[in-house]
């Protein structure tokens, strides 16, 4: 509704108002009953409240022209918006058919390249998903002025630097930056997915929901449907990834009957749908690898050698230090955690990583080295609790085995 | 609408001279660049500005008559060294334009214009 009305009058912000406006009215107006097509209701409610403010800025702009002519000379956009409103006086019937593309034209804009990531991920959250600035300032954990501020500030630039709300020229590019938006909106939720976070928001199925609403108005894109299985593949296992105090559990520990199978299931038709364009791309490749995980029927059966070929492939694609992580963690499964921690030590610029020293730790207690020191620098990065709390179960566990197996050193010496 | 694209580069990388080996291929880019603008409607106007070491600053204050300074008024690593003033459909088209100039460093800020007395 929102990205319609946007297209109709030129003007993202208004539009953002008229809808909000639509909805309170409708919070006393519906009391009585609901209408039999509330979208339309909604629709009609919005759309007269901007073609009331058009008329109102028209006038105010009249006034200002006769007072002060060589500031408004050529100012006519207040008309051309009128005239796009009154175009549409006939018009009353809504439904979502009627959308078109321009849910996919909103979205775009949102994650324009020109608005910074985070803006990106506000505008995206707000105004294509829909949520109430307090919903995406608590799924943040943002003060809401902030967000609000974020959001004032972005619709500006749209209107002031003229971002245009269709589809771009360079489409394959700005779906890349639409794509990473929607990941970085499901890891957000995915890796937030704790006791503590209980009260915030779903961005896991906000991010699903968006994703599929790209796959649906962008049906050529395999890397759209790519990201969609990759997501649904990590949705399905979710619930097994903590435990209900909200401590992580490995993917290697997890129960697997609680995992989803219907969402695997669906995981697996879009995966299968995505490759046959043969056009692979990066998402792809994580969403078959996430695919591995999901379909062993146990730790054991999970087909490392392949992972770890995938991983080769997927940095190829996207080179990144974090990619190189996860095939050293392959090949640790694969062929044993030293081989892993060969890998690992040729790695430069993931200093900063906790996952980094985590990993190491992990690889060094499971080759009988000395680990406790891995996770301390682990423990240092991380901010998220159920990290924390199992890094510090690890560290504890590791510095044991270490002061244990130095008393067995020193009474063998002294022996 | 229109928007200005302002370039600023490192002024201490060498630059081409007159007579020097490829520097008709490097002038040739710029004005087939020009052209293009030109032919596609976007030209509105531009300059290749005398670098800063020829810059004389004005420091304002208020009921003050402005401190003149030698040189420019900040030392950055790049220095702001030209403009065009284009004419676009909206801010995709008026990056694509952008992308399309000659330059292999440096940096471009485009801006809309809010207001140009001159205008049409």
């Amino acid at each position: 509704m929102l990205a319609l009305l946007t297209q109709r009058f030129h003007d993202l912000d208004a539009a953002d108002d008229a809808v909000q406006d639509a909805l309170i009215t409708a919070l006393t107006a519906w009391q009585s009953g609901i209408p039999d097509s509330p979208a339309a209701w909604l629709y009609t409610v919005a759309r007269n409240k901007l073609i009331d403010q058009v008329r109102r800025d028209r006038a105010s702009r009249r006034q200002l022209h006769n007072s002060a002519p060589e500031l408004t000379a050529h100012h006519t956009t207040a008309d051309t918006y009128a005239d796009a409103g009154t175009a549409e006086e006939g018009e009353l019937i809504m439904d979502n058919s009627s959308y078109g593309d321009e849910r996919l034209r909103l979205l775009l804009l949102c994650c324009h390249p020109a608005l910074d990531r985070d803006t990106q991920v506000a505008l995206t959250l707000r105004l294509a998903g829909g949520l109430t600035a307090a919903e995406v300032a608590a799924a943040y954990l943002l003060p809401e002025a902030t967000l609000t501020q974020r959001v004032v500030r972005a619709k500006r630039k749209i209107r002031e630097a003229g971002m245009p709300l269709l589809i771009p020229s360079n489409l394959e590019e700005r779906v890349g930056s639409l794509l990473r938006v929607l990941y970085l909106i499901f890891n957000e939720g995915y890796l937030s997915r704790g006791a503590e976070h209980v009260t915030r928001v779903d961005l896991i199925t906000e991010a699903i929901r968006l994703t599929r609403q790209v796959v649906d108005e962008l049906p050529s894109s395999a890397e759209a449907e790519g990201l969609l299985a990759l997501e649904l593949y990590h949705h399905a296992r979710s619930g097994s990834r903590v435990t209900g105090l909200g401590d992580l559990v490995l993917l290697e520990r997890q129960d697997r009957s609680g995992w989803n199978l219907d969402v695997i299931a669906e995981a697996n038709a879009r995966l299968h749908s995505a490759m046959t364009r043969m056009t692979p791309g990066p998402y792809q490749v994580q969403a078959i690898i996430a695919g591995h995980h999901a379909n062993a029927r146990t730790a054991a059966d999970t087909d490392w050698g392949a992972i770890a070929e995938l991983y080769r492939q997927l940095g190829r694609m996207a080179p990144n230090p974090v990619v190189e992580l996860n095939r050293a963690v392959a090949i640790a499964m694969a062929d044993g955690p030293l081989a892993g921690l060969a890998v690992l030590n040729r790695l430069t610029g993931l200093e900063q990583y906790h996952l980094f020293h985590a990993t190491k730790g992990e690889l060094l207690a499971r080759a009988g080295r000395p680990a406790a020191e891995s996770f301390e620098r682990a423990l240092q990065l991380t901010s998220n609790e159920a990290e924390r709390r199992h890094l510090e179960r690890r560290r504890a566990e590791t510095a044991t085995a270490e002061t244990a197996a130095a008393e067995t050193r020193a009474a063998e010496t002294a022996d | 609408m229109e928007f200005m694209i302002l370039i600023h580069g490192d002024e201490s990388s060498p630059r081409l001279a007159p007579g020097d080996p490829g520097f008709d291929e490097f002038m040739g880019s710029w004005m087939a660049y020009n052209q293009m603008l030109i032919e596609g409607g976007h030209w509105v106007s531009g300059a290749n500005l005398a670098p800063t070491s020829s810059a004389t600053t004005l420091r304002c204050s208020p009921g003050q008559t402005p401190e003149i300074v030698d040189g420019p008024f900040a030392e950055t690593k790049e220095q702001f060294g030209g403009y065009y003033l284009i004419s676009a459909e909206n801010l995709d088209e008026a990056i694509a334009l952008a992308s399309k100039l000659p330059m292999d460093s440096g940096s471009l800020e485009i801006r809309p214009v809010a207001f140009r007395p001159d205008a049409a």
